[in-house]
């Protein structure tokens, strides 16, 4: 049996998976496409860290994360990881990972916005691609046991202890447990509720997180989530800051500028939103720059806006909208990482860890999941190396079994793709960048509406091999219970405080300066708030 | 508009022609439109849907397409990859084309200091934007005939490791690149052709061919296949 159980082949799982070997623990990584599909290969941007032994650079990035947090990041985990920085850069670097470089042989790095220094290291654009493509290459070298193509379905829990999960093997649409003294979930975040307005990938169904509420476990803070303001019009694809950066102005058809184009990610979201709703359209200009500034340091935005919307950015304006783009939320964990369900540890976009607190720093995920896969794959190890009495139990097993047989023969009257459809819009228009207690609500009694819909809806494919409508339909589950979850954590933050705007509250209240948390008792959402560092 | 499909019905492969109402769609929009209006069992595989998580790479027309990044064209026809057993539909079985990465030992091997320069880091810049779609592999005429051949984009991550001044062992992996590697490719330029991300594996592998001279290794065909001087008759020093 192995020591660490981690779900997730990406970022956070693989470093995860190399640590724990480092550590000598057996260590087994469980992922539903193969590791180098996960959506970390999709960020851009860069990874967070002072790499001089300068103190007060490191208090910058401190005070920055802590800032961006609005009083829900703890201190001590902000201080740990930005403390830590340094070594996670350096490893990722030792293993391999081919950082840009300056000219004097050092790794380069840019500033992000809300950071007071260039901290973000970085690989060209393609900073996540080069990170997990590394790290790839490091358990293939490593040997590490990757089992691919198996959806993660529950967790085996019993007294409030992990024993393992349960997995659906894709090929061959059978139920399978797989027993583990300790398990880490990296499953990433879920964004994807926002079907249709969200920049990730369609992965991105917070499956872990919703795993996790099932099995009695703590969620927290899942109101959080950050949306981008440029993602392209049709097709949500995003369109970096660098854009903006640059000198990219948002205008509406009439040509008129309404926002100042360098303020946060959530301002500028908020500005673009009223637009819309105004009956506007978005544009972002880049046509003052010049083709040959956008050809040497906007290609990859030219070539997205040509390919995806149709436009050339040269000439045309570039018709974009807000889009979800990172889930502050996850699983609920204390600063050992440890959820508040024994043994089920968690990390990456999956996990709630006091870091992001309100509102994230751009470059501080793929820190935060290379910092913190090392700490805690090592309590994970301590605490499956403790563990002596171990039980197999056996009926989550059955009951997913018949979970998965009766799926098979729902009546399949109510499309669940449109449901999916609708629900991504309906999160979008009530639960987005601007909130409200009677719209919030309204979706609260949509998305509870169709989850007394669900034994209708089922699948129409009855294959028993690859049957990517039946996985669909469980990603859709996911998602249900999440958008569920999300909705009333929204609802009883009856305040504004970084991504998450009341426009019945607009004010923040100091009363909820607390992570919001949420769980289930038999079958019933309950929620509380605790204050960031107490126990959950 | 009219396009075909590759398909595995009842267990057969079989070619099933769609018409879709889209204007001007990529091919991932058009697969996500048959599956969600027309039939549910179409089985292919898609992530990011922006050229960068290599999950949806598939063969239109012959010829190696990621399906995120490509316009539908009339009358095209859609398959699924080579070399890897068919699971269903569009989604190939990748372990086989996946395990070459280790056959090959492409990976960074025991760890040397060094200081990585500006150039040092745009010497492997372009090979390290691979993705992993595994079109080249499918592209590749050779593997048709030597399913042990290591193919272009293990041979291409090699090649980037050799050229990582942080690699101590660089023997090791010019070594393990000589059997069914670097001397079976006959530089045809299909992978180069089939790579979405510009890279050119063909290119690498004459750099890791002219490498494998440093270390003493030469075309082995030239010496068997031809015979060598000796064997065709004359001695050089015979002169
Ligand atoms: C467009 C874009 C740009 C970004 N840019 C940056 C940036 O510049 N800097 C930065 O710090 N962050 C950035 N981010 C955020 C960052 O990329 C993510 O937060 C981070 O990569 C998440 O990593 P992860 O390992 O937690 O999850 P993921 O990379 O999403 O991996 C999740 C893994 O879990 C597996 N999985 C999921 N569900 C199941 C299941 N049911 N069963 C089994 N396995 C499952 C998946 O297969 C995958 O292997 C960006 C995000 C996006 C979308
Ligand atoms: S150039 Fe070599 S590796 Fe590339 S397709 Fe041709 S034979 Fe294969
Ligand atoms: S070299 Fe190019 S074609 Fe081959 S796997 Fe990498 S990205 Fe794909
Ligand atoms: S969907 Fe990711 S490469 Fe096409």
């Amino acid at each position: 049996m192995v020591d660490i159980l981690i779900i997730g082949g990406g970022g956070a799982g693989l470093s995860g998976a190399l640590r724990a070997k480092e550590m000598g623990a057996k260590v087994l990584v469980v992922n539903k496409a193969y590791p180098t599909r996960a959506q970390t290969s999709m960020a851009q941007g860069g990874i967070n860290a002072v790499l001089e032994d300068d103190k007060e650079k490191i208090k910058a990035h401190i005070e920055d994360t802590l800032r961006s947090s609005m009083g829900l990041g703890d201190e001590e985990m902000i201080r740990k990881m930005c403390e830590n920085a340094k070594e996670g850069v350096l490893w990722l670097d030792r293993i391999g990972v081919p950082f840009s470089r300056t000219e004097d042989g050092k790794i380069a790095q840019r500033k992000l916005g809300g950071a007071k220094d260039k901290r973000a290291c970085y690989s060209q654009d393609y900073t996540g691609l080069k990170i997990l493509h590394t790290l790839y290459d490091q358990c293939v070298k490593e040997n590490i046991e990757i089992l691919n193509e198996k959806f993660l379905l529950n967790f085996i829990v019993e007294d409030g202890e992990v024993f393992g999960a349960t997995f659906l093997d894709i090929r061959e649409m059978k139920v399978e447990p797989i027993y583990a003294k300790s398990v880490i979930v990296a499953t990433g975040g879920y964004a994807h509720l926002y079907h249709g307005f969200s920049t990730n990938s369609s992965h991105a169904t917070g499956d872990g997180v919703a795993a996790a509420l099932r099995a009695g476990g703590k969620l927290s803070n899942l109101e959080f989530v950050q949306f981008h303001p440029t993602a392209l019009k049709n097709s949500s694809i995003l369109i970096s800051e660098s854009a903006r950066g640059a000198g990219g102005k948002l205008l509406n058809q009439k040509g008129e500028r309404f926002v100042d184009e360098l303020k946060t990610r959530d301002e500028v979201s908020r500005a673009v939103f009223r637009e819309i709703e105004k009956g506007n359209e978005v544009f972002l200009d880049i046509r003052h720059l010049g083709e040959e500034f956008i050809e040497e340091n906007l290609p990859q935005e030219r070539k997205l806006a040509i390919f995806y919307e149709g436009i050339d950015p040269i000439k045309d304006l570039i018709p974009i909208k807000p889009a979800a783009h990172y889930t502050m939320g996850g699983i609920a964990v204390n600063r050992d990482l440890q959820s508040s369900i024994r043994g089920l540890f968690a990390i990456g976009e999956a996990s709630e860890a006091m870091t992001h607190g309100a509102n994230r720093l751009g470059g501080n995920s793929l820190l935060e999941l290379v910092v913190f896969s090392k700490d805690a794959v090592r309590n994970a190890y301590e605490f499956a190396k403790k563990r002596d009495s171990f039980k197999e139990p056996k009926e989550q097993i059955k009951k997913d079994e018949n979970f998965l047989n009766a799926v098979y023969y729902l009546p399949n009257k109510i499309d669940f793709y449109e449901k999916r459809e609708m629900i991504g819009k309906i999160l979008y228009q009530n639960c987005g960048v601007f909130r409200e207690d009677i719209n919030l609500k309204a979706a609260l009694s949509y998305v509870r509406q169709a989850q007394k819909e669900l034994p209708f809806m089922g699948i129409s494919d009855k294959s028993r091999v690859y049957n990517t409508n039946l996985v669909e339909f469980i990603e859709f589950g996911n998602m249900l219970e999440l958008s569920e979850a999300l909705l009333v954590a929204a609802i009883s933050r009856r305040e504004s405080r970084g991504a998450h705007f009341r426009e019945d509250f607009p004010k923040s209240d100091k009363s909820y300066e607390a992570r919001s948390i949420i769980w289930k008792e038999e079958g019933v959402i309950c929620g509380d708030f605790v204050k960031v560092g107490n126990e959950i | 508009m009219r396009f075909r499909i590759r398909r595995t019905l009842e267990e057969k492969s079989q070619i099933v022609e769609y018409e879709i109402p889209l204007e001007n769609p990529t091919l991932l929009e058009a697969l996500n439109y048959l599956k969600l209006k027309v039939d549910r069992s179409l089985t292919f595989s898609s992530g990011c849907r922006s050229e960068i998580c290599g999950s949806c790479a598939v063969r239109v027309n012959g010829k190696e397409k990621l399906a995120c990044g490509y316009k539908l064209q009339e009358n095209d026809l859609i398959e699924p990859l080579r070399y890897g057993e068919v699971i269903r539909d569009l989604v190939v079985d990748m372990n086989g084309a996946l395990d070459t990465l280790k056959r090959s030992k492409a990976y960074l091997d025991s760890f040397k200091e060094a200081t990585i320069t500006y150039e040092d880091e745009k010497r492997i810049e372009i090979q390290t934007d691979c993705i992993l779609c595994v079109s080249c592999f499918s592209s590749c005429p050779v593997l048709e005939v030597n399913g042990e051949f290591l193919g272009p984009f293990a041979l291409t991550r090699v090649y980037r490791y050799v050229n990582d001044k942080r690699e101590a062992n660089v023997k090791d992996k010019i070594d393990v690149i000589q059997k069914n590697g670097i001397w079976d490719c006959t530089l045809c330029g299909e992978c180069t052709m089939a790579c979405p991300q510009g890279i050119d594996p063909k290119n690498d592998i004459l750099m890791l061919r002219g490498k494998s001279s440093e270390f003493g290794y030469s075309d082995p065909s030239f010496s068997q296949g031809f015979g060598g001087f000796d064997d065709f008759g004359f001695n050089p020093s015979g002169f």
